[in-house]
């Protein structure tokens, strides 16, 4: 069966829609949309990095990620505005990534694949790293639930109950590295947050808990990879852009019914 | 014994020195108001004894066993995150369905647990926070600036649930208040901050202080001379409130 591989890179796109779903609510809670888009554009600079130290693509992408993810936690809350600092570190990880991609010489590169993923491509390996990074998320935001709910509602009462918001912080900054480094091969950097933001968005009109639109969020998700796997291949459009596409058509769709049900 | 003991405590923000050497204790079922103005450490000082603010110098010491409830000055929901009021209560974890119905019986709102968080109203809202500093059945429970935002009506219902709860459960208050009437009406003790403890004592001492005259000026006469006033006459508690609200209209 992981022979064929429509069905290898149906695998990997629900690999990384469970990843991405209970983060992605995360991010959209906590305003981090942009914080989800600088990590991701890093990533090609952990591209650049790890094909120049024959490394690992996800290590390097990870490393690279978790750094961006942290300089961004550590610089927040320092009174600088955060959207133009982000704008800043997002876009400037992107070009730095490019420009040091160039200077592998002897490696021939398929940039595109990197930018906009390949998902068609997506080997045996690829799919038990894509697997094992989802199940390290979900385990890492199952396991501390309950804290990040509670610093995500309001960090004072968070202290009121024992938990320290900045830790459980860095426990969602280690979770988007991962996410990251997992959704590259599959959605490419330019397209990761949007897989993190839009199922996660598009579950908020028909969610009343928490817990339900993590849960949404992912079948949305998953939804989104089969559905723009198989139209990639009806039209022959690439695939990352595809999966993204059909998640924000369910986005629409969510919206619109959403507010035709609370005008009622 | 002191539920709380706040022993010269310094406070910064940044290179800013908030707080600088405040020392109060809290003793079991009293209320203690803190008041004063803007930008005085008031919520810093909060902040610090449930451990949201690291203190510069000096130490806070909770009596042994001693749980506090703490009511946030403001909370903001994002409208994206769904959530009802009886998951909100929940978190972070161990609490039955029976303590959830009995700390918004006790916030005065018993039907509000399967409301959405984000369409309550602002008096609701606040009554929600309160439930949820009630659930852990604290015995000092503190306040900050917990009525901002609600009408006069709304802060003075609110105020009388404070009042019964610490009747029912006999838990001490600590609150920051800028109703300055409620404060002089409704504390046993009163500390008039403004980066140090300017003067403290009971709401008549501290209301002739010259320090706390120097800070909020003789118009607050009005106010003190009700309290005495109603402490005069009955103990009426809707009546009590009623005359309150409409002696500061």
């Amino acid at each position: 069966m992981f022979d064929d591989f429509m069905v290898r890179a149906a695998l990997a796109g629900i690999g990384v829609a469970i990843a991405a779903a209970p983060l992605g609510c995360f991010v959209v809670w906590r305003r981090m949309a942009y914080f989800g888009d600088a990590t991701a554009h890093a990533a090609i600079l952990g591209v650049a990095l790890s094909l120049a130290f024959s490394m690992p693509i996800f290590i390097g992408t990870m490393a690279v990620a978790l750094l961006m993810a942290l300089t961004v936690s550590v610089i927040s809350g320092r009174g600088y505005a955060m959207d133009t600092l982000l704008g800043v570190l997002a876009h400037s990880a992107l070009a730095f990534g490019l420009v040091a991609v160039s200077f592998l010489s002897g490696v021939r590169i398929d940039l595109m694949a990197y930018l906009f993923g390949d998902i068609l491509a997506v080997s045996r390996g690829d799919l038990s790293v894509i697997w094992g990074g989802a199940a390290l998320v979900v385990m890492l935001t199952g396991w501390r639930w309950s804290a990040l709910l509670t610093s995500t509602l309001n960090e004072d009462l968070a202290h009121a109950s024992g938990i320290d918001p900045k830790r459980e912080q860095l426990v969602l900054t280690f979770a988007l590295a991962i996410t990251v480094a997992v959704a590259i091969k599959v959605v490419g950097v330019l397209l990761i947050a949007a897989m993190l933001i839009i199922p996660a968005a598009a579950a908020r009109p028909m969610s009343r808990t928490p817990e339900g639109m993590a849960v949404a969020a992912g079948i949305i998700g998953m939804l989104s990879a089969v559905v723009g796997l198989r139209a990639a291949y009806v039209f022959d459009t690439p695939a990352g852009p595809s999966i993204v596409c059909v998640a924000a058509i369910a986005f629409l769709t969510s919206s619109v019914i959403g507010s035709l049900i609370s005008a009622r | 014994m002191s539920l709380v003991q706040v022993e010269g405590l310094s406070v910064r923000y940044g290179a800013r020195t908030v707080l600088s050497r405040v020392s109060l204790s809290v003793q079991p079922g009293e209320i203690v108001t803190i008041v004063g103005p803007n930008g005085s450490g008031k919520t810093s000082l909060l902040r610090t004894i449930i451990g949201a603010m690291k203190p510069f110098q000096g130490h806070v010491t909770r009596g042994s066993g001693v749980t506090i409830g703490y009511v946030p000055q403001k909370l903001h929901i994002d409208k994206t995150l769904p959530i009802t009021v009886a998951r909100f209560l929940k978190l972070p974890s161990g609490r039955t369905a029976t303590d959830i119905d009995q700390a918004l019986t006790q916030a005065g709102v018993p039907d509000l647990s399967k409301a959405q968080l984000s369409q309550l109203s602002g008096g609701q809202f606040q009554r929600v926070l309160l439930a949820r500093a009630l659930i852990g059945k604290p015995d000092l429970l503190l306040l900050d600036e917990a009525t901002q935002g609600l009408d006069q009506r709304g802060s003075a219902s609110f105020y009388q649930q404070i009042d019964q709860v610490r009747q029912n459960t006999g838990c001490a208050v600590l609150m920051i208040s800028h109703e300055l009437h409620v404060v002089m009406s409704a504390s046993d003790r009163v500390i008039c901050l403004n980066g140090h403890v300017c003067c403290e004592g009971t709401p008549a001492v501290v209301a002739s202080a010259p320090e706390y005259r120097a800070l909020f000026g003789t118009g607050t006469g009005g106010a003190l001379a009700l309290y005495r006033h109603e402490h005069d006459h009955g103990h009426d508690h809707d009546k009590h409130t009623h005359n309150h609200t409409e002696a500061v209209e």
